[in-house]
């Protein structure tokens, strides 16, 4: 077990530089996931930690070694690869020994170890098959159980789950939680997916082009972010906005719409910003938003409905732009047909229009 | 009366037939046919006595054709060996040049372009006692003061054919392997890495498995080629020194050929053919095995 520190550290490939001195301190035991779009620099991130990829500045510690020049082996790390990289020409059995076997453990240490974590895992009945002959679930499970057999200080993984089909996917996201909860390890997962960085994260650390947007727990990101990229990451669907001036104490949209201003923002008078709002903050009258919020009115007319069983998607058009709304208890919604919204205010955020960063309430 | 009309399938299948048959099968039963009898190319009414298996008797209690047949399956496990080892080093160290490596590559199957007449011939000069390279050079190191007589001693001629025959084709090994080189997936090197493997450990558990099939390819397709090894000694030693270095197809070539005695020759043909099937057998057994473990499938 062991915190990880990154300081500074900087990537580059020739003079381009992918990470740009990123800082990041991870507790012991703590769950962090890197989130970000392709090409963020995330996985070459967890490469760099685990020491597959050189680091070209700045330092990195596990525990409380400095590892940079260290080998992989001389790391006490352990991966789990998007692509399973299991051994094809060894049994499950002998995957999971493997790494045991290198570090010379004693063949009955070695039988526990896989015994024990084959039992986590339940591969016990899979153990003399071939990776070839296992399902794609499978070699995942084997992957994880092969991260797991050598207590690792840190486990890292580098987009498990994205080879997995949908339910499969969902399932093995609780299978990793609750291997989290019995392991209690520190872990640093990369992913692309939100869903997947919220449910399972201690902590999220959101990355864009190299740099960290940022970090906080799923629901500090979700309710607090920084910027309008990570306003429109975090969360499914995407946040709206819509482009508005503060003029007289009122939020106006382009069309003149008028919208009242949430309190605590009257400095900024004038400004130009982006009107953020989640689809689950507007919805139309009457229908079932809780009562009490700071409400705006708006009509709008639906341009389309995705029914998602629960739920209904709305889309229509407001002050020019597209806005998704949410339906709980849904009726069935024509297609052209004017409703009248209601947006909460008090859920709503405000981002300069310049620089997209969140304009704080005074 | 309706004459008589072939069907459409063997009128088409026709030109294929009389072809195969005048190349392949022809010769092919003629030949096991001759070997049934005592047939000399001086005496050609010979080739109508049927002797039986009298010649195949012979070749089984001939002495030289078993010692020809023994320095060929030593030939063969040596020089199989030695290539694959120095194939899989060339191919490692190629496999790492970032720079010009396209050059590299086609520049390693340069000795698979010449004639191996003519690389018989060019190590016959090599090999000279008198003019030849090796001493000269050794002479001028002051390494030896001796004409050392490369191709007249028994074992030394062996080894020098060993060389030429690695020299032309080491480069059949390093290209296979290459190719197999490339074909390896990273992440397994990646997770042994991670899982504490020394590069060395790494090497011998995940990128020796991935490469046994192409191994295995190279094997099958050099054993056959040395299985049948004749311009190169035939050429540099002319099985001598006193057929020390005589191989199987030496010998058979010889006993057809300056003794005329074909019917004898082919009946050792029929019998060193089944060397050379056994080898292929063998490697094609290797080659599935080395895929199956790789889950490749058969």
């Amino acid at each position: 077990m062991a915190q990880v520190h990154l300081k500074n550290v900087v990537k580059k490939y020739g003079s381009l530089e992918v990470v740009h001195a990123i800082n990041l301190d991870i507790e012991d035991g703590e769950f962090v996931v890197l989130v970000g779009p392709s090409g963020c620099g995330k996985s070459t991130t967890l490469r760099m930690i685990a020491g597959l990829e050189d680091i070209s500045g700045g330092d990195i510690e596990i525990g409380d070694r400095v590892v940079n020049d260290l080998a992989p082996r001389d790391r006490n790390i352990s991966m789990v690869f998007q692509n399973y990289a299991l051994y094809p020409h060894m049994t499950v059995q002998e995957n999971l020994g493997f790494s045991l076997k290198i570090a010379k453990f004693s063949q009955s240490e070695i039988d526990a170890a896989v015994q024990n974590a084959a039992e986590i895992l339940s591969l016990t009945d899979l153990m003399d098959r071939k990776p070839g002959a296992l399902s794609g679930g499978q070699r995942q499970r084997v992957a994880m159980g092969r991260a797991i057999v050598r207590h690792p200080d840190v486990f890292l993984f580098d987009e498990p789950l994205s080879n997995l089909d949908a339910k499969l996917r969902t399932q093995m996201r609780v299978e990793i939680k609750k291997l989290h909860q019995k392991v209690k390890s520190t872990i640093v997962y990369v992913t692309h997916d939100q869903i997947e960085a919220m449910t399972l994260a201690d902590r999220i650390v959101i990355m864009r082009d190299g740099h960290i947007e940022q970090i906080g727990t799923p629901l500090d990101v979700f309710e607090h972010p920084v910027n309008t990229f990570v306003a429109s990451f975090i969360g499914s669907p995407p946040m709206n906005f819509l482009e508005a001036q503060i003029d007289g104490g009122k939020i106006i949209l382009q069309d003149g719409t008028a919208l009242t201003m949430p309190a605590g923002y009257a400095a900024n008078e004038g400004q130009k910003v982006t009107f953020g709002v989640r689809a689950d903050n507007i919805m139309p009258q009457n229908h079932a938003m809780p009562a009490g919020n700071n409400m705006a009115l708006v009509e709008m007319e639906v341009s389309l409905t995705e029914p998602l069983g629960t739920e209904t998607l709305l889309f229509a058009e407001l002050a020019g732009s597209e806005v998704q709304a949410k339906m709980l208890n849904p009726r069935p919604v024509q297609n052209g047909e004017r409703l009248t919204f209601e947006i909460s205010l008090d859920k709503c955020h405000i981002f300069d229009a310049q620089t997209g960063n969140a304009l704080k309430a005074q | 009366m309706k004459r008589f009309k072939m069907p459409p399938w063997l009128v088409l299948l026709l030109p294929a037939i009389i072809i195969l048959s005048a190349v392949v099968l022809i010769p092919l039963v003629l030949s096991l046919y001759s070997s049934f009898t005592p047939y000399k190319l001086t005496r050609p009414e010979s080739l109508y006595k049927w002797i039986g298996t009298f010649n195949y008797e012979k070749a089984l209690g001939d002495t030289k054709f078993w010692a020809a047949f023994g320095r060929t399956i030593l030939l063969l496990t040596i020089a199989l060996n030695l290539e694959m080892l120095c194939g899989l080093g060339l191919a490692l160290m190629v496999s790492k040049v970032t720079r010009g490596q396209r050059a590299l590559r086609t520049a390693m199957m340069f000795p698979m372009m010449f004639s191996p007449i003519l690389v018989g011939f060019q190590f016959k000069f090599i090999f000279n006692d008198n003019v030849g390279l090796v001493n000269n050079a050794l002479q001028s190191l002051g390494i030896t003061d001796m004409a050392i007589p490369w191709l007249v001693d028994g074992k030394l001629a062996m080894f020098a054919i060993i060389f030429a025959e690695m020299w032309t084709s080491t480069s059949v090994f390093a290209i296979l392997i290459l190719a197999g080189l490339f074909a390896i997936p990273q992440d397994p090197l990646e997770a042994a890495k991670v899982d504490g493997c020394t590069p060395i450990q790494s090497f011998r558990f995940v990128t020796l498995p991935f490469l046994m099939p192409f191994i295995y390819i190279a094997m099958a397709i050099r054993s056959l080629d040395v299985a049948r090894a004749y311009d190169i000694v035939q050429i540099m030693t002319n099985g001598g020194p006193a057929r020390r270095t005589e191989l199987l197809w030496t010998l058979i070539g010889r006993t057809g050929y300056v003794d005329a005695k074909m019917g004898y020759a082919n009946a050792m043909g029929y019998i060193s053919i089944f060397l050379a099937i056994f080898f292929t057998i063998y490697f094609f057994r290797k080659l599935t095995a080395a895929r199956a473990e790789l889950g490749m499938g058969v």
